[in-house]
């Protein structure tokens, strides 16, 4: 057996302890190659049947439409319920990256839309995409992840989590997000849909794209709520991105790889990190630890 | 550059290929606080060259900012993620860590070397293939070594590694580290079940024998770590073990598909093999092994499957498939081993939640044969486990469940235990072997049954309850309720705390323990006289929501009746009927409820009385309207 078959199996173990245990389990889909592969798993797991769950977007209005097109298509070629939900009062409020800043956009639109979406359909047990290679806190993650009524995660009281038996019995108004991939790495994902053929954003691979530089980081107009300063003109430049997100705030890279096996070659021979590219980690050092206390995923 | 290979600039696709092939080995580092393990891991992860740039650059930083190490990279903080962690610089929580070479991946368990976080340790053994154990050479074999070498090999861990580390601070001296390593032997060869013991001379800090074998060991003629690691078989033994495949989830898309879904526990299974369903007993024949990429011939353990049988016979989620020619074992009353994960003592007596792969029973956990002393490993005589304990009882399920021995099959064989308030894991448990005597002791049927005892003296037998801080005035109400009763011609029993505690539960005090065995005896009798018919009353502090509920599970659901006396505290204290308040503030009676020993009220009782506004006579009444409604 492979490291791979191995990982393989064992997300499906999970996403099976999860629906056989769960009341109203739901499966977060960010539309990026995490999740990308986190949904072939679940079409792997319930197979000859249908994904038992729904899968729920946290739209911010400000992610590349060329992930929104490719999440309806997805939802619709698989026929699975898509759930989107925009938090309202940021909508209202007119939310903007650009004047509002990175941390309070993500605070409004992504952390109190997740809690909103959660509470509003009362799902007990959330599916996530995250890894422990990813960053430090993750690392310390149980695959079973308690929150409490208020989406808090304590990382000092964490069950203990033996073999491959998981605990999933909760007290009232507790959640659970489990995480099916916590033992993979970049690599391991990207070698999985390469040997899997699992669709992916057309933005992971290299195309010219009209972008601007800001603070240093390439930025893609994706459309024309980006502000551009007198007579700026966007470059067309070769980029692809190595992560996901809101358009504003994902700094896109240089590169020609446009096949697979060349996005693995220059992941593998890159001198930074993958979550580089998010302005959110480097806030402090400890944020994503308390991004996540406060309830982001 | 992040992974080191000269295939991934030149011939990606057939490094991808190689890639494809690799096999997993998880392992697990423990020993002592300081002994060094988030530092081999550090230096591990720095020489594979898994480390990107700016992670590295972040390290500097941060070791220069709050390391331990002067202006050297201090590993440590590479992999202590929680805040708490790197402002205490020590290790919390188990942290799994990835990395891979051209043969393998690994997945490695950072865990904490604390006595207090010994629980997370056990955790990261829990799945590891491999146990590191370090050893700092300046301190020699600490009683958390062997502690956690103690762990590892209850769990299961065959293989061991003694990394002698820091033998730079000792000169790397040959003398010293000989000697550490035949303490550890002598150590382990009693105490402990390892195939292989494996030692290396390293320091971490420097990388000596960590990777590379280092030139300050000339002594030293053995493999560095990481050659250990690239080399070491680790068989596959839940292949060799007889087929188990324990259900998840049924999976009905349809009217003419039922497939049952499930993780392949140990062994091997292919189409036509005859297989039967526990518990039960009942046989069948795999029809299919279907998966997403196609139906099988065949598949074997630490296989994610859907298996379809040739006949129409009931399964569902906790029951186990095992091939027919060697059968689980079923029984519901077991010895195991136990080791205590809660800061709330383990109680004997008490019932709590087991669950064993997909199998759930109500457990209750009986008196501990002995408790082990990992630093001495004597047998010492217990009646209750605190955190990080581990102890030998026997344990009954309210069901008999489908087992092996943890020893010939993990998944089978192990267990937690959980509480039944909390929802926590309190425990883990390994099963040794069934107890048969639950087996010859079979219930005796009776042709008197209860209906008929209670229709001869036209009444509806009742277990009213009473709890309630002492002198919030249960033995009151309850001697006017069934003054009232008799006048009614009802035939009643009063069980009375204080006149239990006189004859049939003298032997045991006031410790939680002891709390929880006085109202599992009172809970029994009372449960006998409501078969005989009886209106039973009974007044107890009975202070655990648990124990309350046991008792409730004892009898019908309308036969119980919980009546909380709700009296403050303070109330309490000034009326002190008996005294005891007194002595308890002054610090005679140790364990007094409410004042050193908790009361948990009850939630949903069927009846509350608030002495502050009724009379004794007004509750009497109120309890008599309830059950005459």
């Amino acid at each position: 057996m492979s490291h791979l078959d191995a990982l393989e199996a064992e997300a499906i173990h999970i996403m099976r302890e999860v629906v056989a245990e769960a009341e109203n389990p739901v499966m977060l889909y960010s539309v990026g190659k995490d999740s990308s592969v986190m949904l072939h798993l679940a079409r792997k797991a319930f197979h000859p049947g249908k994904i038992p769950f729904p899968i729920m977007h946290i739209d911010t209005m400000w992610k590349f439409s060329e992930m929104i097109d490719f999440r309806d298509k997805t939802a619709k070629d698989l026929g699975v319920d898509l759930i989107v939900h925009i938090n309202p009062e940021g909508k209202e409020m007119g939310m903007n990256p650009f004047i509002h800043g990175s941390s309070k956009h993500t605070d409004v639109m992504k952390t109190d839309g997740l809690k909103q979406a959660l509470d509003k359909h009362q799902f007990d047990v959330a599916f996530g995409g995250a890894r422990r290679d990813e960053e430090k806190s993750r690392a310390k993650e149980r695959i079973f992840s308690f929150r409490t009524s208020k989406h808090r995660w304590d990382p000092k009281n964490q069950r203990p989590e033996l073999w491959n038996l998981y605990n999933s019995r909760k007290n009232q108004g507790e959640s659970i997000r489990v995480f099916p991939l916590s033992n993979w790495t970049e690599l391991d994902i990207w070698q999985y849909i390469h040997l899997e053929k699992i669709p992916i954003v057309p933005l992971y691979f290299s195309k010219e794209r009209p972008v601007v530089e800001r603070d240093g980081t390439l930025i893609l107009v994706d459309d024309d709520r980006i502000p551009l300063t007198e007579g700026e003109k966007p470059m067309m430049k070769s980029v692809r991105f190595r992560t996901l997100g809101c358009y504003p705030l994902t700094g896109a890279v240089e590169s020609e790889a446009d096949t697979l096996p060349e996005i693995i070659q220059e992941m593998l021979l890159t001198t930074t990190s993958e979550r580089q590219g998010r302005t959110i980690d480097h806030d402090s050092n400890a944020s994503m630890e308390k991004k996540k206390q406060e309830g982001y995923f | 550059m992040a992974h080191v290979s000269e295939l991934i600039s030149t011939d990606i696709d057939s490094y991808l290929k190689s890639h494809e092939e690799k096999s997993l080995l998880r392992f697990i580092t423990c020993g002592s606080v300081d002994d060094g393990k988030s530092t081999l891991i550090g230096r591990m992860l720095y020489e594979s060259k898994m480390l990107f740039d700016d992670q590295l650059s972040a390290l500097k930083h941060d070791s220069k900012k709050i390391g331990t190490q002067g202006n050297e990279i201090d590993f440590a903080l590479l992999v202590d993620g929680l805040a708490a962690e790197r402002e205490q610089g020590i290790t919390i929580d188990v942290a799994y860590r990835f990395f891979s070479t051209d043969k393998r991946k690994y997945i490695v368990a950072d865990t904490p070397g604390h006595e207090e976080y010994t629980r997370n340790m056990a955790t990261g053994a829990s799945t590891a293939d491999v146990a590191i154990i370090l050893i700092d050479a300046e301190q020699g074999v600490l009683t958390q070594t062997r502690r956690h070498s103690f762990i590892v090999s209850m769990v299961g861990v065959k293989k061991v590694l003694l990394a002698v580390n820091k033998l730079d601070l000792v000169n790397y001296s040959q003398e010293v580290y000989n000697q550490i390593v035949s303490d550890y032997s002598d150590f382990a060869e009693n105490a402990l079940d390892l195939e292989s013991i494996t030692a290396v001379p390293i320091s971490a800090l420097l990388g000596d024998n960590v990777v590379e074998k280092s030139e300050k060991t000339p002594w030293y003629k053995g493999e560095t770590i990481m050659q250990y690691l690239e080399n070491i078989e680790v068989k596959n033994q839940r292949k060799q073990t007889p087929f188990r495949m324990p259900v998840q989830w049924v999976n009905r898309p349809n009217s003419g598909f039922r497939g049952f879904t499930g993780l392949i526990a140990s062994g091997e299974t292919k189409v036509g093999d005859k297989i039967r369903l526990h518990p039960g007993g009942n046989e069948s024949t795999i029809e299919s092994i279907i998966t997403w990429d196609g139906k099988l011939p065949k598949a074997s353990a630490g296989q994610s499957v859907t298996i379809t049988l040739n006949d129409e016979i009931d399964v569902s989620r906790g029951d186990i498939i095992a091939t027919s020619t060697d059968p689980c074992g079923e029984a519901d009353q077991f010895q195991s081993r136990i080791l205590w994960m809660s800061d709330d003592a383990m109680i004997p007596g008490r019932q709590y939640i087991l669950k064993s792969n997909t199998q759930s029973a109500t457990l209750t956990l009986g008196r501990l044969k002995h408790r082990i002393d990992v630093n001495t490993l004597d047998h010492l005589p217990a009646k209750t486990l605190e955190l990080n304990e581990i102890g030998v009882c026997n344990i009954s399920l309210d069901k008999r469940i489908a087992f092996d021995s943890y020893e010939n099959n993990q998944t089978m064989g192990g267990f937690i235990v959980i509480d039944r308030l909390s929802n926590n894991t309190v425990g883990m448990g390994l099963i040794d072997f069934a107890l048969r005597r639950s087996e010859n002791i079979h219930w005796q049927k009776m042709d008197v049954s209860k209906e008929s005892r209670a229709e001869q003296k036209s009444q509806i037998p009742k277990l009213i309850w009473f709890t309630g801080l002492s002198g919030s005035g249960k033995s009151s109400i309850a001697n006017i309720l069934e003054k009232k009763l008799q006048s009614l011609g009802k035939h009643t029993i009063t069980l009375d705390g204080d006149n239990i505690r006189h004859g049939l539960n003298r032997d045991l005090g006031f410790t939680s323990a002891d709390r929880v065995e006085n109202i599992r005896r009172v809970g029994e009798v009372a449960k006998l006289m409501v078969n005989s018919g009886l209106i039973c009353i009974t007044s107890f502090i009975s202070p655990f929501e648990s124990e309350r509920k046991m008792v409730r599970s004892l009898v019908l659901e309308n036969e119980f009746i919980e009546v909380f006396v709700d009296t403050p505290l303070s109330v309490c204290e000034e009326r002190d009927v008996k005294g005891l308040y007194a002595k308890a503030r002054s610090g005679q009676i140790p364990n007094f409820t409410g004042i050193s020993s908790p009361y948990e009220p009850p939630k949903n009782p069927e009846i509350r009385i608030d002495t502050t506004k009724a009379s004794a006579e007004e509750a009497a009444n109120q309890i008599i309207d309830f059950i005459t409604e």
